[in-house]
């Protein structure tokens, strides 16, 4: 821990010397004869890792000592890229923008908590990215945010994933019919509804385009034409069409499912993940036939009635069938064990280690665009390692060290009880909080009853 | 004659078969040979057999004489255990989390002690199966909201009435006021938090006091005090004749909760008990046992370690207090043996952990004489798998409730089974639209 505040000083140091820098920290350290689960190359056995400049460098056995490095012997332990979650609502401060059932133009990463504590729970659970959702309120929702867990660092600027691609959240089924139809007495207050919206949504934004595209002629013969008024919300339906964001769409059941498939369909946009997908393995054929990716719940179900008909099975047969499958959290209190609920696919199926550690590495950062980055153990990735006591799949496996871009984020050897960064300097006792959930789709939209999703 | 045989046919082939959600189960003699034994309170036994005749467990050991007739289940590389306990659910009582006409635990009013959970227990839920097959037979359901909203029951995971399923005990659930906030978005202010904990804490020892002269007046006229359900319903624990499930978790309202039982002389289980590690000494000096969980939860302070929700009941347990765990759970009860993995990971240890959803809730309910272990004589609610149960990649290979041999069916199973490989797949011509 030492090591790590004085890693931390001098970063801030740093941000005080230049405000403006917006390179993200990175370390050196040299990780020693532990079990390697690369994922995407086998595991290797008493294996070391050298990372320098928070990129890992070389993958092998007996890697020189560099003076200054830091090293960690893992022997014994397992060592697994840094887990992925495709969808969780931590370290941001507003989630669902209940306003109208189309607000592509908000994005939640404009209001980042680098103090949530939640963030340093999942940095002890292993987990180096997360991707903040905009919530299920509304049928387009809002964009969201890739974020590395750099927990520690001040400047909300410092939790970016560089350069991830932009995504946005759809929603389909019973949140946008509950919060716009039944709560606002406007469309969607049924499935028709929803497909109505969504298609509406993307004809303005081909109007849109094509008020551009006209203006965008016209001006080069003539210099007195008028460029259209810029409207945040049709922008990022053309930047949808486009295929310079990626939908995340919350969905349960099969037949919203294959609706929102045609609709992609007919206006030629590929790029999609379905979240939640309850039902996603109904339709496994036509989700792999499309190219469309699936994140998902290890076990919920039953919390609300189109999740009655659910399977715990459903990661295993969407990835049977083709499907690129995650398991995602949706929760501060799940992000922190998702090492366990991959494992649970191991009961509720028959999918492989490597198999069941996909779906919280490499796949979900396919989902997210990132894989060229993250998800797996391969040298030129950035150095997001997760070191666990036993393999990351048993139930015995407690996480040891969480590294992001080379800097150590959680040590357990070293870590204090309490590791808020921020204190309320009017706070007379730490504040009791009750153990209920408070992360989920549908926070700021005032129903509480599903409140998790 | 012809067409109504087929008719009558007919009919029977669709009413036994939509009829069912899974698989019937059987009854009759059994014996688990060749099998390791956990027993929970006799150690481990290597290739042992297990008799199950009449519902019981008719013997344990390795030299065991088989009765004629026994259908006999080679359990080599299997290891049998006793079905494990969850202290505290909604199973039963809710079917879908959001539809509020399928949740049956929480009765209008803060007085309603006259509540039944076993009365509103579901036997058909399709929940039930989901559960079972992980190796989880017995539950408590329990009624919440308010200060008293009722009994909550204990029930095995098989039957076909609430009767059939009752495992034998019942307790009073009583909440007991929180000084505390609910949750991170109540949005009540400081005062308001605290003026409405002395209010529930008044309400509380005014009904109390209330009880008591019902009680009094009741027995100086020979029972015949003026009929008052709410009342009535308290007696029983006044007396010590029913325990009470006394829900609590903030540190000061643990210790707040453990003078008003001592003052009032009831035979308590303090429940949730989520900050228990902060007082655990107390706890322990109280002699009264806990049931806790969920294991898997977040700390109830900002300021906590990330892992206390883990630790706290293996702090409990050492310190000397009588631990079972819960859920707290409907849908996922099935994740018992996980929540005791993580307990065990975190300071428990796996024997006591496996003890804590076994034999202590049995004797925490007084049913340790009939469920909680394998020993002879008890009943034959176990389950075979091929590894650690608290294990996730482990299967469940067998599973008796009250002797009956339940299949490991579920709606769940039989969705995996369809979709594996569904026929038919998906179509060879393009999507409608696709260009």
């Amino acid at each position: 821990m030492k090591h790590y505040f004085q890693n931390h000083i001098f970063i801030l140091a740093c941000f005080f010397v230049h405000p403006a820098m917006s390179q993200p920290p990175v370390g050196d350290i040299i990780i020693r004869n532990g079990t390697v689960l690369t994922i995407t190359k086998g595991t290797l056995a008493d294996t070391d890792i050298l990372v320098q400049d928070g990129k890992i460098k070389s993958i092998g056995k007996d890697i020189k000592a560099i003076k200054g490095v830091k090293e960690v012997d893992a022997h014994g332990k397992f060592v697994m890229p840094g887990i992925v979650d495709a969808h969780s609502h931590i370290g941001i401060d507003a989630v669902n923008e209940a306003t109208h059932p189309v607000t592509p133009e908000v994005k939640v990463g404009d209001a980042i908590d680098p103090f949530d504590i939640s963030i340093y729970r999942a940095l002890a659970g292993g987990v180096t990215t997360s991707h903040a959702m905009h919530g299920s309120a509304n049928a387009i929702g809002g964009q969201c945010q890739t974020m590395k867990h750099r927990y520690g660092e001040m400047d909300p600027i410092s939790f970016v994933f560089e350069d991830a691609p932009r995504t946005v959240k759809f929603a389909l089924g019973e949140n946008p019919i509950r919060v716009h139809g039944e709560g606002r007495g406007v469309q969607p207050r049924t499935r028709m509804g929803v497909e109505r919206v969504i298609r509406d949504a993307f004809e303005q934004g081909l109007i849109y385009k094509e008020k551009w595209n006209k203006y965008n002629a016209d001006k080069l013969k003539n210099s007195q034409a008028v460029p259209p008024v810029y409207n945040e919300r049709y922008q990022t339906m053309a930047d949808i069409l486009d295929g310079k964001v990626i939908i995340q769409c919350h969905s349960y059941r099969a037949d919203e499912i294959l609706m929102l498939l045609k609709v992609l369909n007919d206006y030629g946009v590929k790029k999609i993940t379905f979240q939640h997908v309850n039902e996603g393995f109904k339709v496994a054929p036509e989700l792999a036939a499309f190219g469309a990716m699936a994140s998902v719940f290890s076990d919920w179900w039953a919390y609300k009635f189109e999740v009655y008909y659910s399977t715990a099975y459903n990661a295993t047969i969407l990835t049977r069938n083709g499907v690129v499958t995650s398991i995602n959290s949706d929760s501060g209190e799940l992000i922190r064990h998702l090492f366990h609920e991959a494992a649970k696919t191991q009961r509720y199926g028959d999918l492989s280690d490597d198999e069941a550690l996909s779906l919280i590495t490499i796949n979900p950062a396919r989902q997210l665009g990132i894989d060229h980055k993250v998800g797996s153990i391969e040298v030129g990735k950035d150095a997001d390692i997760a070191i666990y006591s036993h393999h990351p799949l048993s139930v015995y496996s407690v996480p040891q060290l969480t590294i992001v871009d080379g800097i150590i984020r959680f040590d357990i050897e070293n870590d204090p009880a309490d590791m808020r960064v921020y204190i309320d300097p009017e706070e007379e006792s730490p504040t009791y909080y009750g153990n209920e959930e408070t992360e989920g789709c549908m926070r700021d939209t005032g129903i509480l009853d599903v409140h998790r999703h | 004659m012809k067409h109504s045989l087929f008719t009558l046919l007919f009919s029977f082939f669709v009413l036994t078969v939509s009829g069912q959600q899974v698989e019937k189960s059987t009854f009759g003699v059994f014996a688990l040979v060749n099998a390791k034994v956990e027993t929970v309170t006799s150690g481990t036994i290597e290739n042992a057999t297990v008799v199950i005749q009449n519902g019981l467990i008719a013997s344990v050991g390795k030299n065991v004489s088989i009765p004629a007739g026994a259908q006999i289940i080679d359990c080599k590389g299997l290891t049998i255990y006793p079905g494990m306990i969850d202290g505290g659910t909604h199973l039963g009582l809710q079917e879908i989390g959001s539809i509020s006409v399928t949740q049956d635990y929480d009765e209008l009013g803060e007085l309603t002690p006259e509540m039944d959970a076993l009365t509103a227990v579901n036997p058909n839920s399709v929940l039930i199966p989901v559960t079972r097959v992980s190796g989880v037979t017995m539950v408590i359901a329990k009624p919440s909201g308010g200060l008293f909203p009722g009994t909550a029951a204990l029930i095995n995971l098989h039957g076909y009435t609430p009767e059939q399923m009752f495992g034998g005990f019942k307790a009073m659930v009583i909440n007991y006021p929180s000084s505390g906030r609910r949750s991170r978005w109540d949005r009540r202010t400081d005062e308001e938090v605290k003026k409405e904990g002395e209010k529930a804490v008044k309400k509380l020892n005014d009904t109390w006091a209330r009880v008591k002269s019902y009680a009094e007046i009741d027995s100086a006229t020979q029972g015949n005090a003026e009929y008052n359900p709410e009342l009535a319903a308290l007696v029983p624990v006044l007396n010590g004749d029913m325990k009470a499930f006394v829900e609590v978790n903030k540190e000061s309202d643990i210790l707040s909760a453990l003078r008003w039982i001592k003052k009032n002389k009831i035979k308590a289980v303090l429940t949730g008990v989520a900050e228990g590690w902060r007082v655990a000494d107390s706890i322990a000096a109280s002699g009264i046992p806990v049931i806790t969980g969920p294991v898997l939860s977040t700390p109830t302070r900002d300021s906590d370690r990330y892992d206390q929700a883990y630790k706290n009941a293996g702090v409990m347990l050492k310190a000397g207090v009588k631990v079972a765990l819960r859920t707290d759970e409907t849908e996922n009860v099935r994740n018992l043996p996980f929540n005791a993995g993580f307990a065990a990971t975190y300071g428990m240890g796996k024997e006591e952990a496996l003890k804590a959803v076994t034999i202590i809730p049995a004797e925490i309910f007084g049913v340790a004489d009939q469920v909680g272990s394998i020993e002879s004589g008890k009943k034959a609610n176990i389950f075979v798998s091929d590894g650690d149960p608290f294990e996730p990649a482990t299967q469940i290979k067998y599973l008796f409730i009250d002797g009956w041999n339940v299949p490991l069916e579920s709606r769940q199973t039989l969705l995996y089974e369809e979709f594996l490989n569904r026929a038919p797949g998906v179509k060879q011509q393009p999507l409608p639209g696709k260009s």
